[in-house]
C-alpha cells in the first residue's frame, strides 16, 4: 500500500468524490499516478438474474485463490435513486453477507443519483480511488433496472452480462440490448429448468451479431475497436447460490484479460477510454466556460427566439458560440 | 341447492353420533332457543359440507369449544414446563411451545451468535435432556402440542418423538402440530436457514414420515399470521397463505404422495385483526377457496382434504405500548372475530406484549378473554352466526375473488416459491405495510392512544405495570448444561451418526428416522443444524424493501 | 507516499449532499417490518439508506458503517437482546474510530432499559409507535455538520 490512507479515510474520500465536494478533485489528481493497476470488471444484467449473489461469490472465489494470486477485492454496488425524493435504498450488502470478516474485501454501495446508464456519474472516479488504494480487483455491479445499462463498458475492462432462465424462452439481455457490451456471459441459476433454452437463445443472438458485434455498443460509447480477431463472448453456466461454476467464470474473465493483452485490444481500449474521458471532461468544461461567458442578454434573446420558433436550436447554439468570439 | 332436511339427514345426524352436543339445549338468557343454523330451507352452503364456508363441523362449538391454546415458552425447559403445567391447571386445553431464536435457527445455546438471545422469546432447547424437561409430567398421549418451529422442524419433531418413546407413548398416538411452514419464513418472518429447495425437501420428509407413522399429527401449519404481521392486507394474507399451501401440496405430490393421504394433515394459522367484519369474512372466504382448490385443482376426493382447519392468533402488531390496558379491548374484538369466523383453536395476546414478554397475570387475562367469549357471550350457541348478513356474505365473496386473482398472478409467475425467490411476495407485503404506516402518520387511520386520544400519563402507566424479565442467568446455565451433555455422551457414536446424517441429507432417503436416532444418541440441535448447513448451504434473501 | 490535500468544505456544496444512513437488524429476530418502513421513510425524506438485512453481528454493522461512511446508524431489534447487543455495537463502532457516528435504535425496548443504553452510546431510542417524523428529526438534528 503506497498511500497512507486508512479504510476510513478511503470511505470518506469516496463520499467526497460522490458529492463533488471541494478537495475531491485535488485528491483524485494526487491519486492518479497510483491508478491503472486494478482489473475493473463490470457485472450487469436484468433484475432477478442474481447479480449480487454472483458478485459476492466471485469476490469470495478470488479471495480463495492461493498465494500471489489472492487479490484485494473492492465491490461498488450501484442502486437507483428515487426520482421523487432523491433518496435511495441500497440493499446489495444483504446478499454479500458471506464476505464479512475478510479485511481484503471492501464493499461500497452507491446511489445512481439520476444517472440512467446503470452506474452513477461519480462511479468512475470512485473506482479510481479504489484502484489507487491498492485493490487489485474492482467489481462494479450496475443498477440492473432492466434499462440500457451500457455505461459500465466505459469503465470496465471486462463486462459480464448475467442472465437467468426465466419464464418462457425470452432472454432479457437480448431484449434490453445489453448483450452487445458482453465480454463474458454468465447464465446464473443454472440448476433451474430452462437453462438449455436460455443458452441456445443466447447462442443464436450471438450468431446473428456481426463478428465483433459485442463491440457495437462500445462504438456507441466511442470505444469501438477493429481488432478483427473476433472475440466471441463465452457462455458460462453458474449457480451462485450453490457455488457452482464460479471458478470457471473467473477463468473466462482471465481468458478475456489474456485476449485483451495478446491482441493489443486492451491497450487500444485503454487509449480510447483515456481519449473519451478527456473529451467528455473537456466537453463539460467547455460548456461551463461558455455558460459563464455568454451574457444573460444574449442568452435570454436566443431562448425567446427559439421559443417562438423563429430560430432553430442549432442556429441558436451557433449564434451563442459566435458571441464568444473564439 | 340443498334442503335443510337433506343436510340434517346426511351430515348433521351422523356427526351428532360421533360428537354429541355439549348441552341438551342452547338458548338466550330470555329463554329463546338457539337453532343449530339459521337461514332459508334451501341453501347452497351448510356447515360441515363442501365448500365449508360455514365451518368445518356441522355443530361447531355446540359440540366442542375451540382449543384455547396460549403460545408460551421462555428461558429454560424447566421454567417453561412450569408455565405449561400452570396453564393446563387454569383450563387451557393444549400447549403451544415457543422456542427461542437460536433454537429456531438450529443453533445451540452456546453458539457465539446466540449471545443475548438464549431463552428470550421462547424456550432454549439444544438437547434431548432439554426436551425431556420441557414435557416432564405432561402426558404426551393425552394433550396435543403445537410447536412453532420451522427451519429445524424435523429436528424438534424427532426430539418430541424421542421423549414420547421414553414416556412409553407410541408415536402413532401423538397429537399436535409442527409449524413447518418455511415459505412464510422467507416471505415474512425471517427465520429461514437453508435455501428453499432443500427446505422443501425437509418439509415433505415430515409429511411422508407422519403419514405413515404419526397419523394424528398436523404436519404443517400453513401460516398467514406472520404475513399479516409483516404488514399485508387481509386479502393478501389469504392469497399468499393459500399460494404457499399450493406449493406444499405440489411438493408432496411430486415426492410421490397421494393427495388424500396427506392433505387431511395440513393445518392453517391465521391472524385475527381489528377490522371485525372483514376478519370474519376472511376466515369464511379462506375455507371456501381452499375447498375449491383442493377439489378442482388437486382432485381431492376425501372431504377431509378439502377442510381448511385453522388456528388463530390475535394480531400482535395491533397492540400499542401506549395505554396498554386498551389492548384488552382490541384482543377481545379480534378473538370474537376468530370465533365468529370458525377457528379450531385460538391464542389471545396479552396486553403487555408491545412492551415485553407477557407476565403470568396478563397471560391469564388473555386466556380469560377467551373463556368469557366461550361461556358468557352466547356466540358459541349457534353455528356461523353471521351467515346471511349482507355485509359479511358480500365481503366473503369479494375476499375470495380478490385472493383468487392474486393466486392466479402467482401461478403465472411460476408459483409461490418463485414469487418468493424473486422477492415479489415480500415487496407486495412491504408496500402494504408502508401504506398502513403512512395512514397512521397522517392520521387517516386512528389508533386509539397512539395518534389520537393520547393521555399524558401513558408512560407513567407503563412504569406502574409489572414487567416480566427472563432470568439473565439462563444463558450461562444452558451453556453449562450443554458442556456437561457433550462430555457424557458417546462421542464416537455421535461422530459416526454425523456422517450417516450427512449421507442421508445428501441422498434422497427420508431424514426423519435418522434424525430420531441422532437425537437419541445425544446429537444437539445445533450439531444437526450444522450438518444440514454444510450439505444444503445457507440462504440469503433477495433485496426487497 | 502520497498525502492527500485536506478537504476544506464550503457550506454551499455540503447542503446538496444526501445523508447516508445505515439501517441494520442486529440479533436473530426476523421481524424486519419496522426496519423496512424506516428505510422507506428515510428514502422518501431524501436520504440514502444502506440496508444490511437480518442477523447482523455487532462487527458486521460497524464494518458496514465504516465502509459506507454513514452519517448515522439505525438499529431495529425485537428479540429482547438489546441490552446485550446494542452496547456491543456502540463499542465496535468506537473501536473503528466511529464514535462520532450517532446510533439510534427502535423495537421493543422497555423505558427502564433506556438510561443504560444511552449511557452505552445509543443516542436515540424509539419505542413501539414512535412517529417516523421524530426519527427523521433526530437524524437531522444529530448530523448538522453535514446536512
Amino acid at each position: 500500500m503506497s498511500l497512507n490512507l486508512t479504510r476510513r479515510d478511503l470511505a470518506r474520500l469516496i463520499t467526497r468524490i460522490e458529492n463533488g465536494e471541494r478537495g475531491a478533485q485535488e485528491a483524485l489528481n494526487a491519486l492518479y499516478p497510483h491508478t491503472g493497476r486494478a482489473r475493473v470488471i463490470g457485472i450487469t444484467g436484468a433484475p432477478g438474474s442474481g447479480k449480487s449473489t454472483l458478485v459476492s461469490e466471485m469476490a469470495r472465489a478470488w479471495r480463495l485463490r492461493s498465494g500471489l494470486d489472492q487479490p484485494q477485492v473492492a465491490i461498488v454496488a450501484v442502486d437507483p435513486s428515487s426520482p421523487f425524493s432523491g433518496g435511495a435504498i441500497l440493499g446489495d450488502r444483504i446478499r454479500m453477507r458471506d464476505l464479512y470478516g475478510d479485511s481484503g474485501i471492501f464493499i461500497r454501495s452507491m446511489a445512481s443519483r439520476g444517472a440512467l446508464g446503470g452506474i452513477a456519474a461519480a462511479t468512475a472516479d470512485v473506482v479510481s480511488a479504489l484502484d489507487a488504494y491498492g485493490f487489485e480487483i474492482v467489481l462494479i455491479e450496475t443498477v440492473g433496472a432492466g434499462q440500457l445499462e451500457v455505461d459500465v463498458a466505459r469503465i470496465a475492462q471486462t463486462v459480464i452480462v448475467v442472465e437467468a432462465p426465466g419464464a418462457g424462452d425470452e432472454v432479457q439481455a437480448v431484449k434490453a440490448g445489453i448483450l452487445e457490451i458482453a465480454d463474458v456471459i454468465a447464465v446464473n441459476k443454472a440448476d433451474r429448468e430452462g437453462v438449455a433454452q436460455t443458452i441456445s437463445a443466447l447462442q443464436s443472438a450471438l450468431d446473428i451479431a456481426p463478428a465483433n458485434g459485442h463491440h457495437g455498443a462500445r462504438a456507441a460509447t466511442e470505444l469501438a475497436s477493429d481488432d478483427g480477431t473476433g472475440w466471441r463472448p463465452p457462455i458460462v453456466k453458474v449457480s451462485a447460490l450453490n457455488r457452482e461454476g464460479i471458478v470457471e467464470l473467473l477463468a473466462a474473465v482471465d481468458t478475456h484479460r489474456d485476449y485483451l493483452v495478446a491482441t493489443g485490444e486492451g491497450e487500444r481500449r485503454y487509449q480510447q477510454r483515456i481519449e473519451s474521458d478527456i473529451k467528455a471532461r473537456l466537453r463539460e468544461l467547455l460548456l461551463q466556460t461558455a455558460m459563464r461567458r455568454i451574457t444573460q442578454i444574449d442568452y435570454q434573446a436566443v431562448l425567446a427566439a427559439v421559443g417562438q420558433r423563429s430560430l432553430h436550436p442549432a442556429e441558436a447554439a451557433l449564434k451563442l458560440l459566435d458571441s464568444l468570439h473564439l | 341447492m340443498r334442503t335443510r332436511l337433506e343436510w340434517e339427514n346426511e351430515t348433521l345426524k351422523p356427526s351428532l353420533k360421533r360428537a354429541p352436543e355439549r348441552r341438551t339445549a342452547f338458548e338466550t338468557p330470555s329463554g329463546i332457543p338457539f337453532e343449530i343454523i339459521y337461514g332459508d330451507q334451501d341453501a347452497n352452503e351448510y356447515p360441515g359440507e363442501y365448500p365449508f364456508t360455514r365451518g368445518v363441523h356441522p355443530t361447531m362449538y355446540r359440540s366442542r369449544l375451540w382449543t384455547m391454546r396460549q403460545y408460551a415458552g421462555y428461558a429454560s425447559a424447566q421454567e417453561s414446563n412450569q408455565r405449561y403445567r400452570y396453564l393446563l391447571q387454569q383450563g387451557q386445553t393444549g400447549i403451544s411451545v415457543a422456542f427461542d431464536l437460536p433454537t429456531q435457527l438450529a443453533m445451540d445455546a452456546d453458539d457465539p451468535l446466540a449471545a443475548g438471545e438464549v431463552g428470550k422469546v421462547g424456550v432454549s432447547i439444544s438437547t434431548l435432556d432439554d426436551a425431556r424437561e420441557l414435557f416432564d409430567q405432561i402426558p404426551l398421549d393425552k394433550i396435543s402440542t403445537s410447536m412453532t418451529i420451522n427451519a429445524p422442524a424435523a429436528i424438534l419433531l424427532a426430539l418430541y418423538i424421542a421423549v414420547a418413546k421414553e414416556q412409553g407413548v407410541a408415536e402413532g398416538k401423538l397429537r399436535g402440530t409442527v409449524q413447518n411452514d418455511i415459505l412464510k419464513e422467507y416471505a415474512a418472518r425471517g427465520l429461514y436457514v437453508f435455501p428453499p429447495r432443500q427446505s422443501m425437501r425437509l418439509v415433505t420428509d415430515i409429511f411422508a414420515y407422519c403419514t405413515e407413522h404419526v397419523p394424528h399429527w398436523n404436519t404443517i401449519s400453513i401460516s398467514g399470521y406472520h404475513i399479516r404481521e409483516a404488514g399485508s392486507t387481509a386479502v393478501q394474507e389469504v392469497a399468499f397463505t393459500l399460494a404457499n399451501a399450493i406449493a406444499y401440496v405440489e411438493a408432496a405430490l411430486s415426492a410421490g404422495l397421494d393427495v388424500d393421504e396427506f392433505a387431511g394433515q395440513l393445518a392453517f394459522f391465521f391472524n385475527a385483526h381489528n377490522d371485525f367484519l372483514e376478519e370474519i369474512a376472511k376466515f369464511r372466504a379462506a375455507r371456501r377457496l381452499w375447498a375449491k382448490l383442493m377439489r378442482e385443482r388437486f382432485g381431492a376426493k376425501d372431504m377431509r382434504s378439502c377442510m381448511l382447519r385453522f388456528h388463530a392468533q390475535t394480531g400482535g402488531s395491533t397492540l400499542t405500548a401506549q395505554q396498554p390496558m386498551n389492548n384488552v379491548a382490541r384482543v377481545t374484538i379480534q378473538a370474537l372475530a376468530a370465533v365468529l369466523g370458525g377457528a379450531q383453536s385460538l391464542h389471545t395476546n396479552s396486553m403487555d406484549e408491545a412492551l415485553w414478554l407477557p407476565t403470568e397475570e396478563s397471560v391469564r387475562t388473555a386466556l380469560r378473554t377467551q373463556q368469557i367469549i366461550a361461556h358468557e357471550s352466547g356466540v358459541a350457541g349457534t353455528v356461523d352466526p353471521l351467515a346471511g348478513s349482507y355485509v359479511v356474505e358480500s365481503l366473503t365473496d369479494q375476499i375470495e375473488q380478490r385472493a383468487k386473482t392474486l393466486i392466479d398472478e402467482i401461478d403465472r409467475m411460476g408459483g409461490a416459491v418463485r414469487s418468493i425467490e424473486s422477492g415479489w411476495m415480500q415487496s407486495q407485503i412491504s408496500d402494504a405495510s408502508y401504506r398502513y404506516q403512512r395512514e397512521i402518520e397522517s392520521k387517516d387511520r386512528v389508533i386509539v392512544g397512539l395518534n389520537e386520544f393520547k393521555s399524558e400519563s401513558a408512560g407513567e402507566a407503563n412504569r406502574k405495570m409489572t414487567r416480566f424479565t427472563v432470568n439473565q442467568a439462563v444463558e450461562q446455565r444452558q451453556r453449562e448444561r450443554l458442556a456437561a451433555w457433550r462430555a457424557k455422551r458417546d462421542g464416537q457414536k455421535v461422530s459416526e451418526l454425523c456422517s450417516r446424517l450427512e449421507a442421508a441429507a445428501r441422498g434422497t432417503e427420508n431424514v426423519m428416522p435418522c434424525l430420531i436416532t441422532c437425537v437419541e444418541a445425544g446429537m444437539t440441535v445445533g450439531e444437526i443444524g450444522n450438518v444440514f448447513r454444510c450439505v444444503f448451504g445457507e440462504y440469503h434473501p433477495p433485496t426487497v424493501i | 507516499m502520497t498525502t492527500l490535500p485536506e478537504p476544506k468544505p464550503g457550506a454551499s456544496e455540503i447542503s446538496a449532499r444526501p445523508l447516508r444512513i445505515l439501517i441494520a437488524k442486529p440479533g436473530l429476530d426476523g421481524h424486519d417490518r419496522g426496519a423496512k418502513v424506516i428505510a422507506r421513510a428515510l428514502r422518501d425524506a431524501g436520504m440514502e439508506v444502506i440496508y444490511t438485512g437480518l442477523r447482523q453481528t455487532p462487527e458486521m454493522i460497524a464494518e458496514a458503517a465504516l465502509q459506507e461512511d454513514v452519517d448515522a446508524v439505525g438499529l431495529s431489534i425485537l428479540s429482547g437482546a438489546h441490552n446485550v447487543l446494542l452496547p456491543r455495537i456502540a463499542e465496535a463502532l468506537r473501536e473503528r474510530g466511529l464514535s462520532d457516528v450517532p446510533i439510534f435504535a427502535g423495537g421493543i425496548i422497555p423505558d427502564e432499559d433506556v438510561p443504560a443504553l444511552v449511557q452505552a452510546g445509543i443516542a436515540g431510542v424509539f419505542g413501539p409507535g414512535s412517529p417516523i417524523a421524530d426519527i427523521i428529526a433526530f437524524i437531522r438534528a444529530r448530523t448538522p455538520a453535514r446536512d
